[in-house]
């Protein structure tokens, strides 16, 4: 086991710099280190100027991902170990404008995922006093995965389509549309499918599944685009072919 | 210096920020409401929780019951009235987490199923799987977009409350990405800012929670209550301080010493059945599971690491369908940051900083002394945790009080006018503090992280799971002296974009005001009682303490701590039976 490691950190401070450059810190190497306990290091002891952002340093929480080695990951479990013998490079998620220095602007997610309506939709509301609405283990095992999104954003930064087309609302929002249309105490899939297939992106996606590899809570966002696709043909060729089917 | 204006001002985006913004919408679409929070809402530490919320749903089950485990688990350091309301209002607002989409999980016939969990004596516990906290956060996300009055400022850090002719007028708030200061005024303030589990090294808490609400109000005037009560949680993992939660013991895990004895059967918590055994043996109180272990430790029975000592926590007998089904999540925490598999291994573990009973003194519609200001959550002391919480009250907490304070809030700040102009002239004052103290500053010698880390060391052995004078006497010295060292700060960083280093310095700021009124909290408490124990004065004492702290904040760097009664309605103080 090497004593230290090398870190090559993305540093961008626009009130000093046009340009993104590289910077590199020897931090100390220990098994059971994370990159984001190395980034740690690096702010209590050698630059406090370094920004990135960390909360809960166990995988739910959702603010640490970034670019490791080219590849978006939660640094708060990718352990140092994995990347030895270093340098590492590490840089703030692709396919997001760059605030300073490891922090991306997420704006434009959090306006799309208001756009899919991610609530319960109901036409009429049952009263508290009688009870819930019964949900079997199977009626929620149909909608749990999509459940489990932690809004990291890693499956936008490795998104080929959202690159290119920043229309495109993007595998997590999408998920998260299907979590609620697949809930069996939801009424809204028709206003959400309305939204999804305004947008072209969802047909320009080509079924890569890069988002799907890189999800660190398994939600298969790829899979929620697939279903998304067959459900919006149907229903196009529905209202078609038989209009008197959506009065 | 740049203004905003709304009618209801949210401090804090978690469980408790988001309930109560939801409450103030529906009780009064008029009212603007603004959320700020320091991160994006879905961030907050309230993502974390695993195991669960507590309710009554069994038919066997009664209010009375719950309260009693609440008021005996609190150890009579708890406002009865509090209490009831509680109980009563928990069912109807984990039904409305269902109608808003929490993925509670359920029975085979579709009804909502409930866990057994530490010092409640009936299965009530809602949970989702092992992810209990995540999905009532994001359900509670999620849902507020649907509410066009509520405003969010994400990433916006307040340092200051506004106070104008005695009623909480607003707030003052750096914009992290911009660095812009912002003024905002509003008819009443709700904080909603979470704990400060920060102030001690080791501990279950997200970086992000280290008190900053308890400082503000503080510093405002308002009295902190209970601060000497903290919860250590008996299973935390060694070295990360990752919580392996209280539902692997509910489902049948058992706790071992180095000899893989059952060791809990030696500290008054009933005899070791092979099935677990509500308020008995590991499903005893957390307060209680935590001394055990130091106990052990003097024993010698348990095991030694790089990272301390630990005991085994043991799951394996629960099989993998069990392990994969209800506890998904502590495996995938094993998995990741233990690098082993609990299906095989045991988890080693050891008591860990979770969760702090006091905080800003309210009544039991969340207001608290100062006239606008209110408060929920784990920022505020209603005192329905008394002197040790209940593993999964919290949750349901978040929710019964945040609906609380909202309504509350929303009917004040319909019959005020806005905030007078001179609060204004405040805000300025804060504007240049800001300025002068940190952003423009230049010199200092201290290091941020040189200072948490000798406050943290100090708090860990002065104000632990045991204490005593001399030990607490010491601590109290040393976070005057960091208080002290503190004016002589340097920062790096001077930029205004996303500077996260004035964040920390601000934030260490405030951790140094919530260890200041929790040491002299401790101090003045000369009995034991739950999770204050002191060695010094090793038994409960009815008639001294039988009330609750009171610290106000002082010029002189030391609290003035004043006694409020406790309120007893139905219950009187007895002893505490486990086993
Ligand atoms: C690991 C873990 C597991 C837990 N499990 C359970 C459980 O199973 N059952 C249970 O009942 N309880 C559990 N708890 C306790 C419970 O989760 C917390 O008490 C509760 O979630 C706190 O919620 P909150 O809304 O009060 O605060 P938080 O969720 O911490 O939110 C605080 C909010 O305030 C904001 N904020 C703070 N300071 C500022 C500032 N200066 N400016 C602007 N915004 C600010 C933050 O951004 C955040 O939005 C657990 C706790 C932990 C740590
Ligand atoms: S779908 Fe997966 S990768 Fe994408 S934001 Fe959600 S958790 Fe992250």
């Amino acid at each position: 086991m090497p004593e230290t490691i090398t870190l090559e950190v993305q540093r961008y401070r626009p009130e000093d710099e046009a340009e993104p450059v590289f910077e590199r810190f020897d931090v100390p190497f220990r098994a059971d280190w994370m990159v984001l306990d190395a980034l740690n290091y690096i702010k209590d002891n050698l630059d406090g100027t370094l920004s990135y952002r960390w909360a809960c340093r166990m995988g739910v929480c959702g603010s640490c991902g970034m670019m490791v080695n080219g590849q978006p990951l939660l640094t708060c479990a990718t352990y140092l170990e994995r990347l030895l013998p270093g340098p590492i490079r590490v840089e703030p998620l692709k396919g997001f404008p760059v605030i300073r220095d490891l922090v991306g602007d997420i704006t434009d997610f959090l306006e799309k995922l208001s756009r899919v309506k991610p609530w319960i939709v109901r036409e009429e509301e049952k009263p508290l006093a009688e009870g819930e609405y019964l949900q079997t283990p199977e009626q929620l095992a149909d909608y749990e995965q999509y459940s489990m999104c932690i809004n990291c954003m890693l499956c936008y930064a490795a998104c080929p389509i959202y690159e290119l087309e920043p229309d495109f609302i993007g595998p997590a929002a999408i998920a998260i549309a299907q979590r609620y249309n697949l809930d069996s105490r939801d009424e809204g899939v028709q206003e959400r499918l309305d939204v999804l297939s305004q947008h072209d992106g969802i047909w320009a996606c080509t079924f890569v599944g890069e988002c799907s590899v890189v999800c660190p809570k398994n939600v298969d966002p790829a899979g929620a685009i697939q279903r998304y696709k067959v459900a919006a043909t149907a229903d196009w060729f529905k209202s078609v072919l038989t209009p008197w089917a959506n009065r | 210096m740049d203004t905003v204006a709304h009618d209801i001002l949210l401090i804090g985006g978690g469980g408790a920020g988001l309930r109560a913004a939801i409450a103030v919408a529906e009780a009064n679409p008029q009212l603007k409401v603004a959320v700020v929070s320091k991160v994006y809402p879905m961030r907050s530490h309230t993502v974390s929780a695993e195991g669960g919320a507590a309710a009554v749903v069994k038919p066997e089950d009664s209010l009375e019951a719950h309260a009693y485990d609440t008021i005996s688990g609190g150890d009579w350091l708890v406002d009865q009235d509090a209490v009831e309301a509680f109980v009563r209002e928990a069912p109807e607002e984990l039904l409305r987490l269902e109608r808003w989409g929490c993925p509670w999980s359920r029975q085979p016939d579709g009804r909502i199923a409930v866990r057994p969990f530490g010092g409640m004596k009936i299965q009530r516990t809602w949970f989702a799987a092992d992810k209990t906290g995540f999905h009532m956060l994001h359900a509670l996300f999620q849902t507020t977009l649907k509410y066009p009055p509520i405003v969010r400022h994400d990433e916006w850090f307040v340092t200051r409350l506004l106070v104008d002719e005695g009623r909480c007028t607003g707030a003052v708030a750096v914009e992290l990405a911009t660095g812009k200061i912002f003024a905002i005024l509003a008819k009443a303030v709700i904080l909603c800012t979470g704990g400060g589990g920060k102030v001690f090294p080791f501990t279950t808490n997200a970086n992000i929670k280290t008190g900053d609400g308890m400082a503000l109000a503080y510093r405002a005037g308002v009295p902190l209550k209970d601060m000497e009560f903290i919860q250590y949680h008996p299973t935390g993992l060694p070295f990360t301080g990752i919580l392996i939660t209280e539902a692997t013991r509910a489902e049948g895990g058992w706790l071992l010493n180095k000899d893989g004895y059952r060791y809990l059967q030696d500290y008054d918590l009933g005899e070791p059945q092979p099935e677990p055994v509500l308020r008995s043996m590991e499903l005893g109180p957390r307060d209680r599971l935590s001394q055990a272990f130091v106990k052990e430790v003097a024993k010698g029975r348990t095991i030694e690491t790089e990272y301390g000592h630990v005991v085994h926590l043991d799951i394996r007998h629960l099989g993998e369908k069990i392990i994969s089904t209800k506890l998904p999540f502590v495996r995938e925490l094993c998995l990741k940051y233990q690098k082993l598999d609990p299906v095989e291994e045991m988890i080693p573990v050891r008591p860990v900083i979770h969760y702090m009973m006091g905080g800003v003194h309210t009544d039991i519609r969340g207001e608290t002394p100062l006239p606008g200001l209110y408060a929920a959550g784990e920022v505020a002391c209603v005192s329905i945790n008394g002197a040790n919480r209940l593993g999964s009250n919290s949750l349901t907490e978040l929710l019964v009080f945040g609906a609380r304070a909202g309504a509350a809030a929303a009917e004040y700040a319909a019959s005020q006018a806005d905030p007078p102009a001179s609060t204004l002239n405040q805000a300025l004052d804060e504007e240049q503090r800001l300025q002068n103290r940190f952003l423009e500053k230049t010199g200092g010698v201290e290091r941020i992280s040189t200072l948490r880390t000798e406050m943290q060391e100090a708090m860990e052995d002065g104000a632990g799971i045991y204490r005593d004078e001399a030990g607490l006497s010491a601590a109290a010295e040393k976070i005057q002296e960091l208080q002290a060292r503190f004016q002589d700060v340097a920062l790096d960083d001077h930029s205004l974009t996303f500077n996260t280093e004035l964040i920390a310095c601000l934030e260490l700021a405030n951790m140094l005001d919530v260890a200041e009124s929790l040491i002299h909290s401790a101090l003045a408490r000369k009995e034991s009682r739950g999770a204050h124990q002191r060695t010094d004065y090793p038994e409960r004492d009815d008639d001294g303490y039988l009330s609750h702290s009171q610290a106000y904040w002082t010029e002189n760097g030391s609290p003035r701590i004043e006694y409020l009664p406790v309120t007893i309605t139905q219950w009187p103080p007895g002893e505490r039976v486990y086993g």
